[in-house]
């Protein structure tokens, strides 16, 4: 199969895992999830998953740890959620700062 | 819908719209870094209609840009659905919709038409809350997947605008509502060390699954019920 079909192969069976975790939860009675361990532990799930994927394409290229001009950028992406700004300025604000020290050959 | 004048429902729906908007601006950053991760026009558009859930899908490109197989991809973006399923069992009984109707319900369920349904408590504009801002949220943030997928298929070498970091700032601000208690905050220091400290010596992909193996040690482990709940935090979060 050619990478491209295998990608194709991903996103349709990622779609289909995400599609039946949903309407299972619309379809369970809700007291067999009354367990709050269940609620807590599927929440620090998303937190690490989220974190360690801020931590994987903040650091890493390849197999390698690398410190570049992403850090400053995330510095900046975090002082504009402390500022509560809209998630696309904290996105664009991250690029901005990325490609101007890059610019400036850093 | 209730009657045209029932203050519950119109802040509810003004609500919905306005959390619709800013949620579907950020598919353009999605679109963009989709195609930068190697996607295609096509598998990136099928992402935000089939899978539809913000999380798992910039999990899916960031796992398949860094070289990760599919199977890490596709397990990665499961992993962090699992927070929809719970959605759903909470919303259910809320908006108590037919059977038809349940699957459409399900697709729609996501951090931000959970945090507007649960911010009501009038049965009328629970509803309301959901459905416009599942409708809204999903209409926008499909439309915006596709603006970002063309400016990122248009703007060629992806580091040279940044967009390598614009993933990892993607992934602060998802992550960020979330880090309001401790527990939280240790999670996400001992993840990310983990992630890291596996990068040199697992295939890509790993780390960040490894890191749910972290998350699921330390909420077994640790006894006590000061944790939030699985309910999104604020009707802004992202997707």
């Amino acid at each position: 199969m050619s990478a491209y079909a295998v990608t194709w192969l991903a996103v349709l069976a990622a779609s289909a895992a995400c599609f039946a975790i949903k309407l299972a939860g619309h379809l369970v009675p809700a007291h067999w999830l009354t367990d709050p361990r269940v609620a807590r532990i599927a929440s620090l799930v998303t937190v690490s998953l989220l974190a360690a994927l801020v931590g994987v394409q903040t650091v890493t290229s390849g197999p390698h740890l690398v410190l570049d001009a992403r850090i400053p950028a995330l510095a900046v992406a975090a002082v504009a959620l402390v500022l509560r700004a809209p998630f696309i300025v904290v996105v664009l604000a991250a690029a901005v700062t990325a490609a101007l020290i890059r610019s400036l050959g850093g | 819908m209730a009657g045209p004048r029932d203050p519950h429902v119109d802040s509810a729906v003004k609500q919905a719209l306005s959390v619709s908007i800013a949620t579907g601006l950020y598919g353009i950053s999605f679109g963009a870094l989709a195609t930068v991760a190697g996607l295609d026009l096509a598998q990136t558009a099928a992402l935000s209609l089939l899978l539809f859930s913000g999380g798992s899908q910039f999990a899916f490109i960031g796992v398949v840009g860094s070289g990760g197989s599919p199977v890490a991809a596709v397990t990665t973006a499961a992993l962090l659905g699992v927070r929809n399923g719970l959605y759903g069992v909470q919303v259910a009984p809320l908006i108590s919709t037919s059977w038809l109707l349940r699957p459409l319900a399900a697709q729609l369920t996501i951090d931000e038409s959970t945090a507007v349904a649960t911010a009501h408590r009038e049965p009328a504009a629970v509803r309301a809350g959901f459905w416009w801002t599942g409708i809204g949220v999903f209409v926008l943030w499909n439309l915006f997947t596709m603006v970002g997928a063309l400016v990122g298929n248009a703007l060629g070498d992806p580091r040279r605008y940044g967009l390598d970091a614009a993933a990892a700032a993607a992934f602060l601000a998802l992550v960020w509502p979330r880090l309001a208690g401790r527990l939280a905050q240790v999670v996400a220091g001992a993840a990310v060390l983990v992630a890291l400290a596996l990068t040199p010596f697992t295939p890509p992909g790993v780390p960040v699954l490894a890191a749910a193996g972290v998350a699921v040690l330390i909420g077994t482990a640790v006894p006590g019920a000061s944790t939030a709940p699985a309910t999104p935090t604020a009707p802004s979060d992202a997707t």
